[in-house]
């Protein structure tokens, strides 16, 4: 989960990384009196989870509260690459001096952690990496010894700060693995990382993402979650307990394992390739186990997203044999009916492995106007794609 | 042969007497596979009855050890005390844990993949986030359906649980010496190379189905070790062509990040390394049936 930047300063804050007054609004009036209290200038940075927002013109300096008020109402609203403004941040004005960069991260290669330091901040560090790596320092730390100050002390001796900010970085550092580690994030960059004209170290801006498996031991985590911003069927599926992604073609798709339903998304664009170009419109995965209730709530979510034209059912009965799926299926269908929820869309059911025959004949004897087997993943995403094509 | 796991191996199941623990450990059992105990600290010097078969319950893993000379673990314990537990296992130096937890924090996983490390990395770590592995009609060690194949040339290593069973299946009348689910998580333990490179050893595979999915690097690094070390065919799947930028799909690991981790850049590298890659799962298994047809096997 990304965060906003006003997060990312609460976050850093919260672990004693130094960075400056902020705080968020959703209304241009509210930045009145913030930017009073802020000494009458103020920075209005719009918070949008997407790179560029400077150029874009999501970052204004206001000389005074009736400039922030103004400047807000300007910020808000705008679109920046597809994302809508729905806050911006009021931040104290800083003097920079220089500009650096500092992040830890995880290193999926190595399978370790990464500090990665530049004194060249202030662009996108991407940039950095590609035209100058030389001036990109990047140093594994051990995910059981830390960033210890020793350590804090090689990586800000690797990437060559000045002599007379050296201890404040390495100290900055340290703080920001407490972030790091304390709560569970895959990211913590800063960036830019400044020195102001009094010579202080202070993080400006930064980007924190984290680690969803680690929500049972981060109870603070559920509330930084942009709920206003998730798709409503991304929501409702949450909510079920669904591991669900909404895409944007005619096809839905449900099926058991992440990488079977990942594979099934592929199939059906595939075979849309010769129906009016067809795709998939979501991901589920509905697990090894497919309950009859578990598949209900997944076809109801299926089912209420508009630009499903068709439904193919995709499972592979390993642990679950595919009688106990049919039977799920089944009831489903019964289950939302029951609610009022008439299903009229065309369902695509494809059943292989432990217990298919018997798994098919169910349906068969169920006798479901709307659904139709086939037996083959290749053949059944091909007729839930021609279905869709032709509603 | 197989690899990893053999009629010979000796497992126990840490987290055994939980619901999954107990389900799986009923499965492996009926499969052949030599349950020797499980570990709950909480019940050591009780015997569970499966099915018929006592199963004694010891307080560590390293008692199990002692007692039954077992070499591997199952792990089924929920995230919360996955760490724990593969740090007991590695602490008490058996020789391959098989991570099966879905969920764990990714700190977590680095930690304990640190951990092994700095203890000599006596322990091999497959998963977690994975189905675990089998040797058909040797051993099964994890939750992998045991009666879907028999034993046979095709050495099979993946990211995914489903897409194992899907492969195992269409290609069940040929059988597979081992088949080896990695899982989907960032940081794993046993790779995608490190199964190749088993398979590549293990004379009665002749043939090796590797399946991959979007995120990180392991596929296109992978690509890099069999144009290098592997002379045994190679058919390759990769699943998440589809998958949008930025969203994680289902795995923990699955996510597409800038122009990084795509289903295009691993197919095409596993292709300039020689590796026929299917499609569809159906045509991935129809490439390997070609390759075994045309060994004579």
């Amino acid at each position: 989960m990304d965060l906003f930047e006003y997060q990312a300063r609460d976050l850093f804050e919260k672990h004693g990384v130094p960075v400056l007054a902020g705080e968020v609004i959703e209304t241009p009036e509210a930045a009145r009196e913030i930017a009073t209290r802020f000494g009458g200038r103020a920075v209005v940075k719009a918070q949008v989870k997407v790179g560029g927002r400077g150029k874009a013109g999501g970052v204004k300096l206001a000389s005074d509260p009736e400039d922030a008020v103004a400047k807000s109402a300007a910020i808000l609203g705008m679109d920046i690459k597809g994302h809508t403004v729905h806050k911006v941040m009021l931040a104290a004005t800083a003097d920079i001096k220089d500009e650096y960069y500092v992040s830890f991260l995880l290193d999926r290669t190595n399978r370790t952690f990464l500090a990665m330091a530049s004194v060249e901040g202030g662009v996108e560090i991407e940039v950095v990496a590609e035209e100058n790596p030389d001036a990109l320092a990047k140093i594994p730390v051990d995910a059981n010894e830390g960033c210890t100050p020793e350590k804090a002390r090689e990586i800000v001796a690797a990437a060559k700060f000045p002599a007379e900010v050296a201890d404040q970085v390495a100290d900055v550092l340290v703080s920001l693995w407490k972030v790091f580690i304390a709560e569970d994030a895959l990211l913590v960059e800063v960036n830019p990382l400044i020195k102001s004209g009094d010579g202080k170290i202070i993080a400006l801006d930064g980007k924190v993402s984290l680690d969803e498996n680690a929500e049972f031991r981060q109870p603070g985590h559920e509330a930084l979650e942009d709920k206003a911003a998730a798709n409503p069927l991304e929501a409702a599926a949450k909510a079920k307990g669904l591991n669900y992604v909404k895409l944007d073609g005619e096809v839905g798709i449900i099926g058991n394992g992440a990488g079977l339903v990942m594979s099934t998304l592929d199939v059906v664009a595939y075979a849309g390739e010769a129906h009016g170009n067809v795709k998939p419109a979501n991901f589920l995965d509905i697990g090894g186990g497919a309950s009859a209730e578990v598949m209900a709530n997944g076809l109801e979510i299926i089912l209420g997203d508009p630009d499903v034209k068709s439904v193919f059912v995709n499972v592979f009965g390993g642990i679950t044999a595919c009688d106990a799926v049919a039977n799920g299926i089944v009831q489903a269908l019964e289950l939302l009916k029951a609610k009022g929820d008439e299903v009229t869309k065309p369902l695509v059911v494809r059943l292989d492995g432990n217990n298919a025959e018997l798994g098919r004949k169910i349906l068969t004897d169920a006798n479901h106007p709307l659904v139709e087997q086939v037996d083959t993943m290749d053949g059944a995403a091909e007729r839930a794609a021609e279905l869709a094509n032709a509603k | 042969m197989a690899i990893f796991l053999t009629k010979d191996s000796k497992v126990i199941v840490q987290g055994m007497t939980g619901s999954e623990g107990m389900k799986h450990t009923r499965r492996m059992l009926a499969s052949g596979t030599q349950i020797v105990g499980g570990v709950n600290p909480r019940k050591a010097g009780t015997t569970v009855d499966v099915d018929g078969t006592e199963v004694p319950v010891f307080g560590s893993v390293a008692d199990a050890i002692e007692k039954t000379g077992a070499d591997v673990t199952v792990i089924f314990v929920p995230p919360k005390f996955t760490k724990d537990a593969v740090v007991e296992a590695i602490d008490a130096e058996i020789g391959l844990a098989v991570v099966i937890t879905e969920g764990v924090p990714v700190h977590d996983s680095a930690a304990f993949w640190a951990y092994a490390g700095a203890k000599g990395n006596k322990t091999q770590i497959i998963g977690p986030n994975c189905p675990g592995l089998i040797s058909p009609g040797q051993s099964n060690a994890g939750i992998i359906p045991a009666d879907i194949t028999t034993t046979g040339p095709i050495g099979l290593v993946s990211k995914s649980g489903t897409l194992t069973y899907q492969l195992m299946y269409e290609l069940r009348d040929l059988g597979f010496s081992s088949a080896v689910g990695i899982g989907g998580d960032p940081v794993i333990g046993t790779t995608h190379i490190d199964a190749l490179a088993a398979f590549e050893a293990d004379p009665e595979t002749k043939v090796i189905v590797m399946i991959g999915e979007i995120g990180g690097d392991a596929e296109e690094r992978a690509a890099a070790y069999i144009a290098e070390h592997v002379t045994k065919p190679v058919v390759g799947y990769v699943a998440g062509f589809t998958a949008p930028e930025g969203k994680t799909m289902g795995h923990a690991g699955a996510i597409v990040s800038g122009s990084s981790g795509t289903a295009s850049a691993k197919k095409e590298a596993l292709e300039a390394a020689g590796v026929k890659v299917g499609k569809t799962p159906s045509e991935t298994a129809r490439l390997a049936r070609e390759l075994i047809g045309s060994l004579g096997l």
